[in-house]
């Protein structure tokens, strides 16, 4: 039966993990840091709200001043680093470090919500369109600026993949039922038809065309902290509440039926699941693009380690696609001229799958 | 000895405060979990069921009209009928995973479809007919999915769970199983994995879609005994069965469904009629009690085309001796040897054709006997002539002719499984005279004939089964040897072979009519000698 300390320390051990993977790899790049100056200037790079100041600033056309507040940040450590290995370390590295890690933990975690949702091994967090509505959405923003309603590429990929999201939702819903086989179809359908768009819009982008398909095929570089902002609380929250439905996810497949009979408001927490891993997968592709494999391969390994019990899966997978993506993403950085970070994913997670494949039964597919 | 008055008294309350203490102090102790298990159990009340005028279709097809049923706190209602009745359907509406069109179930006189599913999975557990689990869960981790209707969000299981979750394994025999994936056990282990589910689920009702169907035929028993054992202790159950004969054993009352209406409601005994399975099924079929469990035994027939043959045969027959435009008005006289489950089997079968029956040799409380003795207390029946004899004994001159009558007066003479130990030659000998016998093959003969003679041990028992082999294989070679459920395409078969051969018979039946073999010698001598005339003149 399930042990919730199972997961605690899996989950601790997965963690450090990551921190392991972040600090190597920020002490990589064209700039050699040893790994020590690496963790003093990322502690110094915390910091706490110690207080609070006022200023006063008037508003100019109510012509009265008002007092606002402010929190004041103060650096918890104060150890000391070179300079430039601070500014490196804190202003590049780490934000696109990050920013990897989000979208790992958010890719991988929507893989495995994806995977039990549909009861199928091939699917992804893209499955259901979400991919394809951002790629839309990025690459029109990309080519065509004028005609896009946003200008902003993130903007208009995340607000494409939701819109896809819903549409796909939308067609598969019948009287308060959304069959998982419709939706399914409805998403390969969408997706395709999105495809045909998206290579209508790279013939016709002319110069934007190597921009669009690098978007594409997924990119980390010139991270900024505001990505990071962006995207880490949406991953955080919503796979918080994916895993407290893990046990949903669980009873779900037994089938639809047999969920019901045991509780569950079977298309309340079909829409919550398919709604949150939507969110997260969108939020995570709107600022990183693209990102293949990661949904789908770190899923299935977890689930050879851990068990396909949700209620440790979800979590651990999570985990390992944030270390996942940041080893990835060093690698693709690393190189003597950058590759997208999807080209690598798949580069080096697919025979890692084949071996495990072969080395070990995969019954569970 | 020399301890104060009351040592047990004061021993039992310093154990009461010290299990008090340890049970505030740590909750996981095993004297928590024994009384928290004890709590779940005390609790499990059986609930009633009510259906109210439950009408549903798919899409324009009705499936259930008007249903209603009243089901008793405690009780076990099967659900029985043809395929298509919409069995499965009506206990997918009475778990609320169907919205009825018309009409309310009420389980515990709670709306099941007014309240959520958490709600209702805490009142109705259902084994389904077929779960397939995509990922592979261990045993134990699928039986504690019965517990998530009783569990909140963010708690991991508690020490009640586990409990419930072993007991459940326990009482399916699944525990040993208890670590193996669920999708790489047999079929039949996973329905008793997926029954262990809806135990540990701990609802007041259980719903169960052909809970047997996938099992072999121990565990189809285990299974349902098992099911009664859970309506004992505390629980309503609903079953749609498929097998007659297992729902008469178990259930309590049956409901009988046919074309989505109930047909009828009641014990198996009044629900389990020729009639009613004729409507309900449109099938011929007869219903028996079993010899050894005592309830309904239902035989199915080959449909009513054979039987109209056999009338049809009798129509042309010239033995049809008055109104010729109804077939029925003369039946074809069919006597039958035989003895036990095989005999009595092929006997409700020649009932439910009406055909004018008559048995032979018996002996009193043999499964051919007391099927005889039923159908003539049958006020349906027109009854059946019954030759008895003691066991162990000779065959008597008076048994003998009687016999000798029947099997002259019968339009065609049936062999099921005579076993008659040392007479069963002589009763074969009788046997000669018949042009067609139609021989039931049911590969028992050899065996007990050879077994009653292993017993004995005497060269005359021996050379007695020797004899009655002969005949028996002389019988099979110039008869019509057909399996348990064809005797009636047997017969027919017979009946048109003697029609073509022989001269029109007299149709009287007088059991002391004009005898052809009359001077045959009487039975008690010289029985065991050598092979008659008569035979090696068929031969």
């Amino acid at each position: 039966m399930y042990r919730p300390g199972r997961t605690a320390s899996w989950s601790a051990g997965l963690t450090v993990l990551l921190v392991v993977v972040a600090l190597g790899s920020a002490a990589l790049g064209p700039v050699r840091i040893d790994p020590v100056t690496v963790a003093m200037a990322a502690l110094n790079a915390i910091a706490v709200p110690t207080g609070v100041s006022t200023s006063t600033t008037s508003v100019p056309v109510l012509g009265f001043s008002t007092t606002v507040p402010t929190l004041e940040f103060t650096g918890v450590f104060d150890f000391e680093v070179a300079g430039s290995h601070q500014l490196i370390v804190e202003t590049i590295r780490l934000p696109r470090i990050a920013l990897a890690a989000t979208v790992g933990f958010s890719l991988a975690a929507a893989g495995t919500v994806m995977q039990g949702f549909f009861r199928n091994p091939l699917a992804d967090p893209s499955i259901i369109g979400v991919s394809s509505g951002a790629a839309a959405g990025a690459v029109a923003a990309i080519a065509f600026p004028v005609l896009a309603p946003f200008s902003s590429v993130h903007l208009s990929a995340f607000v494409g993949a939701l819109g896809t999201a819903f549409l796909v939702y939308g067609i598969a819903t019948e009287g308060g039922r959304t069959p998982v086989a419709t939706l399914l179809l409805a998403g390969v359908a969408i997706q395709a038809f999105l495809g045909a768009l998206i290579s209508y819009m790279l013939v016709h982008s002319g110069d934007d065309l190597r921009r669009a398909v690098v978007w594409m095929m997924g990119h980390l570089s010139n991270t900024t902290w505001g990505d990071v902002r962006f995207a880490l609380p949406v991953a955080l929250l919503g796979v918080f509440v994916l895993g407290a439905y893990a046990r949903e996810l669980n009873v779900l497949l037994l089938g639809e039926e047999d969920a019901h009979h045991l509780g569950v408001d079977v298309e309340r927490t079909k829409l919550l699941l398919l709604a949150l891993s939507s969110v997260i997968t969108a939020a995570g592709v709107a600022v990183a693009g693209v990102i293949g494999f990661v949904g789908l391969v770190v899923p299935h390994i977890m689930r050879l380690i851990v068990g396909p019990d949700h209620r440790i899966l979800l979590p651990t997978s999570a985990l390992a696609g944030a270390s996942f993506l940041v080893a990835t993403d060093t690698i693709a950085r690393i190189g003597p001229a950058e590759v997208p970070v999807g080209i690598v994913t798949a580069f080096v997670g697919a025979p890692f799958f084949l071996f495990l494949l072969v080395r070990r039964e995969v019954h569970s597919l | 000895m020399t301890e104060s008055p009351t040592p047990n008294d004061a021993d039992a309350g310093e154990r009461a405060r010290e299990n008090a203490v340890e049970s505030a102090t740590e909750t996981e102790t095993e004297s928590a979990t024994a009384a928290e298990t004890e709590m779940a159990t005390a609790a499990l009340e059986p609930a009633s069921i009510t259906v109210d005028g439950l009408s549903l279709s798919f899409g324009d097809v009705p499936v259930l009209r008007n249903v209603s049923l009243s089901i008793e706190p405690g009780e076990f209602v099967g659900v029985v009928g043809p395929n298509g009745a919409g069995k499965t359907t009506l206990l997918r509406a009475i778990s609320g995973a169907l919205e009825p069109d018309a009409g309310t179930v009420a389980v515990d006189e709670v709306d099941v479809h007014s309240v959520s599913s958490r709600a209702s999975s805490r009142l109705v557990a259902v084994v389904p007919q077929d779960t397939s689990l995509s990922f592979s869960f261990p045993v134990r981790d699928v039986v504690e999915m019965g517990r998530h209707p009783h569990r909140s969000r963010f708690s991991s299981p508690t020490p009640a769970d586990r409990a419930a979750v072993e007991r459940a394994l326990e009482r399916t025999r699944t525990a040993k199983l208890a670590d193996r994936p669920i999708d790489e056990i047999s079929g039949g282990q996973r329905q008793r994995v997926v029954l262990a589910r809806a135990i540990a689920q701990e609802t007041p009702t259980l719903l169960l879609d052909e809970p047997t169907a996938s099992l072999d035929v121990n565990h189809q028993v285990e299974t349902l005994e098992l099911v009664r054992e859970l309506v004992g202790s505390g629980r309503t159950a609903v079953a749609a069965i498929h097998d007659l004969d297992l729902a008469a054993r178990y259930c309590d009352r049956l409901v009988l469904l046919a074309d989505g209406a109930v047909h009828d409601v009641g014990a198996p005994s009044n629900v389990l009629t020729t009639d009613a399975l004729a409507e309900a099924f449109d099938a011929t079929a007869t219903v028996t009690t079993n010899p050894i469990t005592g309830t309904e035994t239902v035989t199915a027939l080959p449909d009513a085309t054979v039987r109209d043959s056999i009338a049809t045969d009798v129509e042309d027959g010239s033995y049809d001796n008055e109104d010729t435009d109804n077939p029925r008005s003369t039946p074809a006289r069919i006597h039958l040897i035989g003895t036990g489950t095989a005999a009595a089997g092929v006997l409700s079968r020649l009932a439910a054709a009406e055909l004018d029956l008559s048995i032979g040799p018996v002996t009193p409380g043999d499964a051919a006997e007391e099927a005889a003795r039923r159908l003539t207390g049958e006020s349906s029946s027109a009854g059946v002539e019954t030759i008895r004899v003691d066991p162990f004994a000779p065959l008597s001159a008076d048994a003998r002719d009687e016999l000798d009558a029947c099997i002259d007066a019968a339009d065609a003479t049936v062999l099921a499984d005579p076993a008659l130990g040392g007479e069963t030659g002589r009763v074969l000998e009788l046997v000669a005279s018949v042009e067609q016998p139609v021989v039931v093959d049911t590969q028992q003969f050899a065996d007990r004939s050879g077994a009653s003679t292993g017993g004995e041990g005497t060269t005359s028992e021996a050379g007695t089964s020797e004899a009655a082999r002969t005949r028996y294989e002389a019988c099979r070679k110039r008869g019509v040897e057909v399996p348990p459920e064809s005797v009636l395409e047997g017969v027919a078969t017979a009946l048109s072979e003697t029609e073509r051969t022989e001269r029109p018979r007299d149709a009287g039946r007088p059991a002391d009519a004009t005898m052809p073999d009359d001077g045959t010698a009487p039975a008690d001598d010289a029985a065991d000698g050598p092979t008659p005339p008569r035979e090696s003149s068929d031969d």
